[in-house]
């Protein structure tokens, strides 16, 4: 149990890597890497699918990385009706390591460039939801 | 170039808004008009492939269903998914079953009735079209994905707006004249001009995608008969030889994906497989179809296929290089944004038109000069799957 609280409106309950909303709650955005091949991955794993190991450990995600592209949502799925227009995008830290998650509703949408620095911080939404999203570096 | 299976049918329902009927009526309209084309009757038929986006679909296990309504029990049937590229999917596996010699002929049927459940019920389904652990939470919706490729492709590759629109100025100049699209209005850049209110093309949905960029829903059903080298000569004057397949698969996951301004890599991957099998390059290829979901999936189509090289896709259009009279022809029947997309009707549809052209048989989109190998590009998801698929007379 747990993973219900992840994001806007979350479609999984329980998954081996629900501790991953306790560290959004502890102010930590965190992947998982493997303790016995060091491979990295971000959203996280309970699973190594490099060597197959199951024996997995938290590491936080990079400071720094680029805004590798976005858009603006001006129509939402069912569920998320209220929140157009909402802008998600991908971060690129490097060494393969990249994140998925909105930008933060501060910026301005004529200064989301592509290739613009940025970070991540965990969010709570007013509901009691939480989730993460990406803001300028 | 191998000939061993051919298609020896094809058939398409009309693609609609709103089929009036279920969807083994729907089904039963590409069928029928496949078996006709083909000359055969059901006992020779050995095996049966049904292929849909199962989240549409109210009936659980359709293949049995469908399988009765067409006439095709006792014969084995089962079901295939991959998406949007369900039936191309589903030409792939029947295609195995009769070089592995287990049939000699196999009917491909795709289908999709996306009026099937209510606009509200389909666009919760769509949210949950890609990783629902990681991405739904955020508000995910497939032009949204899309866009995600087109945002970083337009800032590398300086791919314009008006590049996006000429993609589907041509297509709906091809949906006009083909009486099975869904869309057969045409469509002007005055459509797209943001300035004019009015304009029915030009609202953003998720930037930079704009309505206009987008494929239309359709409700629709494809069949493909495929036949080993003995029945296919036995039964078919015109075979269309299955020559080159290739299928490969991705991260669901946008934070597991390659450069985004280099496309789709299934496109890549797919092709190479393909082109490989078939032995030929893709200057061979005469006509083509390929996914154009969005418009910016036709620009990237183009440099998978290697029509284009990297970066370069929007000179094709520039240069009416894929129109019915140019160089590479590509959906000239109008593709899906304007023939329809009907999720897993859609490969099986885009096949159709390939056959017909090799044919010679595709009327007013007939493109010039007796083609003799034709390309389906057809991919599932947000590029989780790809086929692409070779023919060749």
């Amino acid at each position: 149990m747990g993973f219900e609280k992840f994001g806007r409106k979350s479609f999984t309950a329980i998954t081996k890597t629900a501790k991953f909303v306790d560290l959004l709650v502890e102010g930590k955005v965190e992947g998982t890497v493997c303790k016995d091949c060091g491979a990295k991955f971000f959203p996280p794993r309970a699973d190594c699918a490099k060597c197959l190991s199951k024996n997995m450990d938290w590491f936080e995600v990079p400071k720094k990385g680029t805004l590798e592209t976005f858009t603006t949502a001006y129509y939402a799925p069912f569920g998320f009706e209220t929140d157009p227009p909402y802008t998600m995008g991908v971060v690129d830290f490097g060494d393969g390591l990249k994140l998925f998650a909105r930008l933060a509703k501060e910026i301005k949408l004529e200064d989301v460039k592509v290739g613009m620095a940025v970070t991540t911080r965990p969010l709570k939404y007013d509901d009691g939801q939480i989730s993460f999203e990406i803001v300028k570096a | 170039m191998e000939k061993e299976v051919a298609v020896i049918g094809v058939g398409q329902s009309s693609f609609v808004r709103g089929y009036e009927g279920s969807i083994r009526e729907l089904a039963f309209e590409a069928f029928r008009e496949a078996m006709k084309d083909a000359g055969v009757t059901q006992k020779d038929i050995g095996a049966s492939v049904f292929c849909s986006a199962p989240e549409y679909d109210k009936q659980r296990s359709p293949a049995g269903v469908l399988a009765e309504y067409l006439g095709l029990i006792p014969q084995p049937t089962f079901y295939i998914e991959t998406v949007c590229s369900s039936s191309s999917t589903g030409v792939k596996v029947g295609y195995s079953m009769i070089k592995a010699g287990l049939h000699d002929v196999v009917c491909i049927v795709g289908f999709q009735k996306m009026s099937e459940i209510t606009s509200a019920e389909s666009q919760e389904r769509m949210g949950r079209g890609a990783d629902i652990q990681w991405e739904a939470p955020f508000g995910t919706m497939m032009p949204a994905y899309y866009a995600l490729y087109a945002q970083a492709y337009m800032a590398k590759n300086g791919l314009t707006h008006d590049d996006l629109m000429s993609v589907r100025l041509k297509s709906a100049t091809y949906g006009v004249v083909n009486e099975r699209a869904v869309y057969r209005k045409g469509v002007k850049a005055a459509d797209f001009d943001a300035s004019n209110p009015e304009a029915k093309m030009a609202g953003p949905v998720a930037w930079p995608l704009r309505v206009g960029d987008c494929c239309a829903n359709a409700d629709g059903s494809s069949c493909i008969i495929l036949a080993n080298k003995e029945k296919a000569k036995a039964f078919s004057k015109k075979p269309i030889w299955v020559v080159g397949i290739g299928a490969a698969s991705e991260a669901v996951n946008m934070a597991a994906r390659p450069d985004f301004a280099k496309g789709l890599s299934v496109g890549y991957g797919a092709a190479a497989q393909a082109y490989k099998m078939a032995g030929i390059t893709a200057s061979d290829v005469k006509v083509a179809e390929v996914h154009d979901c969005f418009t910016i999936a036709e620009i990237m189509a183009y440099e998978g296929l290697g029509f284009a090289p990297m970066g370069e896709g929007k000179q094709l259009i520039r240069e009416k290089a894929t129109y019915k009279e140019g160089r590479i022809p590509v959906n000239v029947d109008g593709g899906l944004l304007s023939k329809g997309h009907p999720i897993g009707a859609t490969g099986g549809s885009q096949i159709r038109t390939i056959v017909l052209q090799l044919r010679g048989e595709a009327g007013p989109m007939q493109v010039a000069g007796d083609p003799g190998i034709g390309l389906v590009h057809n991919v599932g998801g947000v590029g989780l799957y790809g086929n692409v698929t070779i023919f060749g007379r």
